[in-house]
């Protein structure tokens, strides 16, 4: 049984965003692995070692944008691919859901699909849900833990709001993972020596076998949210009581409760 | 030419950024004021391979270049100096100079366990009484048929007390005050019988490392643990010091850089006089000068790494980056306490640690007193970089 793992390039965290022209720009800054991929990619490689299979990992993007796959093959990942065509320039996610669900289908005997629970640029988190949905597999979104997997099937963890939820479905599953399933590991040094030197597949729709899926989303204007003014005020007074008290009555006054 | 850093360096230098930024700068504090090293530390750079970061794969090693190597010291002293001692000690002075002076022999026996970080390694030259002056160093090695006797003190000695095994310079001439011919090096099982050591207290700087003594009574070395011939001792212990060196150029780097970006943080916080002090003349003076070390600094350290990979000598530019870098962390560091106020006066915030820390690196490793007199004994032509017995290897991919 085999692993799939997908992975989005994102501008690195601490980059400065802002919209030009309609479009979000983040500078200069690096693009990197999306940091909740990494707990994906973690979660793969474990249950690779525990199961026996080959990892292999997958992005969608430009045809320079290898970076994430790089780092993912660091790693430890096997294989990795990047689905490109100029064709999906602008794609939401129902045709990133639907290209991906194309690609996974393409590599053999694939039993488990992970992914980071969102992508911190447009951190919709609905990602994992769709390429289930497409290719008919069970979703398990926000796992926390893996307490069973075997040829069978999959037991785990979700962490709902509620608390946590304990859940079980046949292979092929999809499923997301968060923070708490456990640290990624770092690129070893070996791993960084095979991702440098490694060349990396590029499949094009036409490999895939589909035409551009059409967005059903559109983007008719992008801004920046409006600064927002920030006051700070010291609330003094001769006792802790009192200073309690003012505070209370001044967070009342602003209906901030 | 290409001021480029290449894919790999690049994965290593964010590998080892997250390793000191995840792991070890939230605890750095708590262990530099306790004054002890943290227990985790070098087992864990052995495991993630740091401590072996540029020893081919064939003795174990990760098989990365030199220039690899001065960017996980830029990245693990931009943390704390500790991180970057180690790299120096270990990997520096002790596994880079068994690999370009040891014979296949010694490296199978001790680069492999020192590159693997199965061993730490420690390199054991300056003395209670030489410093400066290493060629008068008085610790002695008495020949006494298959094995050397050592007598005497070495002092200053970073990982002392944590240490495996040591590069050992010691006399095994009458000393006539030449430098060549009379010092022999040796790698030193430090449990040999007639080995003590200790670590040294009250340190102005790098209290999160061990910094100690070694002391030598009687001990017996093999003579096939000897590093080179009898009478090297002075030129393995020079070659030594090119690698050293450069881990501490690099590694300072790694401080301006930390003294930077400490200072540009809080010059945007912090107002006064109605704005924040970044906007403030002098306080971009100051900033200024920093950007501009950090750049420079930078630069001097890689050029000695890409001449490294050439397989070039680099005596002459590793110790001006050495020299150049040293001086201005410890300046950056200065710097970022008076923009930083009465609160950089205190350990709430890093740069007071940066300042006690930059200060050791303007002495050890050759002091820049040395550093000065090589660069201008280049300069004036006195001096010439003739062709070793063993020459470090050049990088192959």
């Amino acid at each position: 049984m085999n692993i799939v793992v997908c992975v989005k390039q994102v501008p690195d965290s601490a980059a400065q965003l802002s919209v030009e022209g309609g479009q979000i720009s983040w500078g200069e800054a690096p693009l990197v692995i999306n940091p909740w991929d990494e707990y994906a990619v973690e979660a793969a490689l474990q249950k690779a070692k525990d199961l026996g299979g080959s990892v292999t990992v997958l992005s969608m993007g430009k045809e320079s944008e290898t970076e994430a796959l790089k780092h993912a093959l660091a790693m430890g990942c096997n294989e990795a691919v990047l689905v490109s065509d100029p064709a999906l320039a602008g794609s939401d996610n129902v045709a990133a859901a639907r290209v991906l669900a194309a690609a996974i289908a393409k590599v053999d005997d694939v039993g488990l699909v992970f992914f980071g629970k969102q992508a911190i640029d447009s951190d919709t988190g609905t990602l994992p849900a769709q390429v289930a949905r497409v290719l008919g597999w069970p979703a398990l979104t926000l796992v926390s833990a893996i307490d069973e997997l075997n040829a069978d099937g999959i037991k785990v963890e979700r962490a709902i709001e509620e608390g946590r939820q304990v859940v079980q479905s046949g292979l092929p599953a999809v499923v997301s993972v968060i923070k708490d399933y456990g640290e990624p590991r770092y690129p070893s040094f070996m791993g960084i020596r095979k991702a440098a030197r490694a060349t990396i597949p590029v499949w094009a729709l036409g490999e895939l076998g589909i035409e551009a899926p059409s967005p059903v989303v559109a983007w008719p204007e992008v801004m920046a949210p409006p600064q927002r003014e920030i006051a700070t005020e010291i609330i003094t007074g001769g006792s802790p009581a009192e200073i309690a008290a003012t505070l209370a009555d001044k967070i009342m006054a602003e209906k901030v409760l | 030419m290409n001021f480029g850093l290449t894919e790999e360096q690049r994965m290593v230098q964010k590998m080892v950024r997250d390793f000191s930024q995840k792991e070890v700068a939230p605890i750095i504090q708590e262990y530099d004021r306790k004054q002890e090293m943290a227990p985790f530390i070098l087992p864990r750079m052995g495991e993630l391979g740091i401590l072996g970061i540029c020893i081919p794969e064939k003795y174990s090693g990760a098989g990365m270049d030199y220039i690899s190597l001065g960017l996980a010291c830029e990245e693990l002293e931009a943390v704390d100096t500790t991180l970057r001692v180690v790299m120096s000690v270990h990997t520096g002075l002790c596994s880079m100079t068994l690999w370009q002076w040891g014979s296949e022999e010694q490296k199978q026996k001790f680069l492999v366990p020192l590159a693997r970080g199965d061993k730490i390694g420690a390199g054991a030259f300056t003395e209670p009484g030489a410093g400066s002056d290493f060629a008068n160093i008085q610790t002695t090695g008495k020949r006494d048929g298959e094995d050397y006797i050592l007598n005497g003190e070495k002092m200053w000695i970073s990982l002392a007390s944590n240490a495996d095994y040591a590069l050992v310079t010691v006399r095994t001439q009458k000393d006539t005050g030449k430098s060549s011919g009379e010092l022999t090096s040796f790698i030193v099982d430090l449990s040999t019988p007639g080995v003590t050591r200790g670590d040294i207290h009250g340190k102005l700087g790098v209290r999160a490392g061990s910094t100690g003594w070694i002391n030598f009574q009687d001990v017996r070395v093999p003579v096939a643990n000897r590093i080179g011939e009898e009478g090297e001792g002075f030129k393995v212990t020079m070659s030594a010091f090119d690698n050293g060196r450069y881990t501490v150029a690099a590694g300072a780097t790694g401080l301006i850089r930390a003294a930077l970006e400490a200072s540009v943080n809080y010059a945007n916080e912090r107002k006064a006089f109605g704005k924040p002090i970044a906007q403030h003349q002098l306080i971009q003076s100051k900033i200024a000068h920093m950007a501009l070390n950090y750049e420079a600094a930078q630069l001097l350290y890689l050029k000695a790494g890409w001449m490294k990979n050439e397989g070039q000598r680099n005596t002459k530019e590793t110790s001006a980056a050495k020299w150049f870098a040293t001086e201005k962390s410890f300046e950056a560091a200065n710097e970022a306490i008076q923009i930083h106020g009465a609160y950089g006066f205190s350990d709430e915030y890093n740069v007071e640690r940066y300042l006690r820390n930059a200060r050791g690196a303007v002495i050890y490793e050759g002091s820049n007193e040395i550093q000065q007199l090589i660069q201008a004994s280049y300069a004036l032509g006195e001096r010439q970089d003739k062709a070793l017995r063993m020459e470090m290897p050049a990088y192959e991919e």
